[in-house]
């Protein structure tokens, strides 16, 4: 009962905070919209007992990149979006029919699926849970991840030294 | 909080809450008294940190400070705060309403939230979470939201470029205190607070001079990378806090007031409530990391539990301990002049973060290597480090005090208190 409540709770909050951020005029408007959706997601993720992983969801989106985005916004003083040149009819047409054959797929894709009850073991979702999973079971994934966002950093870098 | 409550409802009335028909109600009632008691706690402490600040300032500039109001002036911040909420409530009209009204609940929100895993003594705690300490770096991201969203709604350019540096700094800043913050994690192998605390009572069975929270049981002086480590995180919490050397946000000489410019009667004191309060928060956190937190020395920590005398007694030392941090920030407020923007960014990243980055990995080598060895050289190590880093230097130091004292024939004076 409770958990049922609490799940619409945060999936209410999660979906209008996503539609926040698409519909909002004002760029502040959108990354406060997605800082709730993140705070939602958050809550979700305690409803499955990943503690470790709601904190994180809090402590990167919400704490570093949100902050990121915001500072960026202040930086470039966006004001509200000024109206852009809207797309042609056909463009906002084939648009509208994509994302309606999207909603579709993934509608009977979730229907038509069964999602078998799991009973999580006793410590799941604990810092040593994770880290035995992160560190043993998917070491060469989690170096492989590790190596492609240095060499991001990297990128990154040498994108912004051409013009500094 | 369970516990707690369980042990407390025992001792006093003699009942089994477990055998309770409504006993989550008896919790969340517990839950209630427990955030009244907190909020009420911050709300208090920093009001007395602003007297006690400014008294500070006075003594350090040859100056009294505010003494009209009460003893010594202590009733200051009683009167401050009545005039702050009797103050009318300005919005600018050019500002957005909505987000100007929000922005100052954001921001003490997310300063009371990290009380609840703030320890202030054994079993002295709203919520042993298993990830405490995680937990309390997450909420705090609530402050700076807050700020931001104070500082862009404004619609003032003092505001915007104090929200602006606000912004840049906490993002650089988090990075050298959370990497410091995994020295004494790792050195404990919890994530809880009290579970960090606990990891600092010394070996188990040991003797007097080995059990509880005497010094070389801390983490400060458990090995060089946690020593440097701790001067790190004050550091990076001092930026993260806006406090002076990094106040670079509220700059009054070129900000007017940075991201509270605009703000007037009680959502300003809003802003100086999280301020003061936050240094409560840095120092509970720098004293539970790396000094040992509630431990009373020569007292087992196991032993605490089991009487409230002794719960009491690592409530003050707790306190103690924290307290004395908070005066070497008030300190160092007063000493330290304003950086500026550029070498506050060169000292996180280029100084901060690598210091930091290898701390981390050396604490894991060490404790790779120390925990072959028999416990009993990891005592005689800390003893050796502690005597290295701490009393031989303490030593050093006040003998320089005293023979400069004696040198310009001056004298301990505290009559202007």
């Amino acid at each position: 009962m409770t958990e049922a409540v609490l799940f619409w709770l945060f999936a209410v909050v999660a979906v209008a905070g996503g539609l926040g951020v698409v519909l909002a005029r004002d760029p502040l408007h959108g990354a406060l919209s997605l800082l709730a959706a993140f705070f939602a997601l958050a809550g979700l993720f305690l409803l499955l007992a990943a503690q470790l992983l709601a904190v994180l969801q809090v402590l990167v989106y919400a704490g570093a990149i949100l902050v990121l985005f915001l500072l960026v916004i202040l930086l470039l003083d966006l004001g509200p979006a000024r109206a852009a040149a809207s797309p042609p009819g056909v463009v906002k047409l084939a648009g509208a029919l994509g994302a309606l054959g999207l909603a579709g797929l993934l509608c009977t894709l979730f229907l038509s699926a069964s999602f078998p009850p799991a009973v999580p073991p006793s410590d799941f979702g604990a810092v040593a849970a994770v880290g035995r999973v992160l560190f043993i079971d998917y070491t060469l994934p989690f170096e492989a991840i590790s190596l492609l966002l240095l060499a991001a950093i990297l990128g990154a870098v040498v994108v912004a030294k051409g013009k500094v | 909080m369970q516990p707690l409550a369980d042990q407390l409802i025992r001792s006093w009335i003699h009942a089994d809450p477990g055998a309770w028909p409504y006993t989550q109600a008896v919790y969340l009632l517990f839950m209630l008294i427990a955030g009244a008691l907190l909020t009420t706690f911050t709300a208090v402490f920093s009001g007395i940190v602003s007297w006690y600040e400014r008294r500070l300032a006075g003594r350090m500039q040859s100056r009294i400070g505010p003494n009209r109001v009460g003893p010594a002036g202590f009733l200051v911040w009683v009167a401050d705060a009545l005039k702050l909420i009797s103050k009318e409530d300005t919005i600018p009209g050019d500002s957005d309403h909505a987000l100007f009204r929000a922005g100052p609940y954001f921001v003490v929100t997310g300063l009371v939230l990290t009380f609840v895993a703030l320890p202030f003594g054994d079993r002295l705690i709203a919520a042993d979470m298993n990830l405490g300490l995680f937990y309390i770096l997450s909420v705090t991201a609530l402050v700076v939201v807050g700020l931001i969203m104070s500082a862009w709604s404004s619609n003032s350019k003092w505001s915007l470029v104090g929200g602006i540096r606000s912004a840049a700094q906490v993002v650089s800043y988090e990075i050298p205190a959370g990497l410091a913050i995994m020295v004494p994690v790792l050195l404990a192998g919890s994530l809880s607070t009290q579970g960090i605390i606990r990891a600092q009572g010394g070996p188990a069975g040991g003797s007097f001079f080995l059990a509880g929270g005497w010094p070389w049981n801390w983490f400060v002086f458990d090995d060089p990378m946690a020593f440097v480590s701790f001067f790190v995180f004050l550091t990076a919490a001092l930026a993260e806090g806006n406090r002076t050397p990094f106040d670079l946000p509220e700059a009054e000489s070129e900000l007017v007031s940075g991201y509270n410019t605009e703000y007037s009667g009680m959502r300003f004191s809003f802003f100086f409530l999280t301020e003061w309060a936050n240094l409560w928060v840095m120092s509970a956190l720098a004293t539970l990391l790396f000094l040992g937190g509630w431990q009373i020395p020569g007292v087992a920590p196991e032993v605490i539990g089991h009487s409230a005398a002794l719960v009491f007694v690592s409530f003050l030392v707790f306190v103690v301990k924290t307290v004395a941090l908070v005066n070497v920030v008030i300190w160092l407020r007063w000493t330290l002049p304003r950086i500026r923007v550029d070498q506050m960014m060169v000292l996180c990243w280029k100084y901060l973060v690598p210091i930091e980055m290898a701390a981390v990995l050396l604490t894991a080598l060490w404790m790779l290597g120390f925990a072959h060895l028999v416990p009993a050289a990891q005592s005689a190590i800390h003893g050796v480090f502690f005597l290295a880093a701490g009393a031989v230097p303490l030593v050093l130091f006040l003998r320089q005090t005293f023979a400069n004292l004696r040198l310009t024939s001056d004298r301990v004076d505290l009559t202007n208190w």
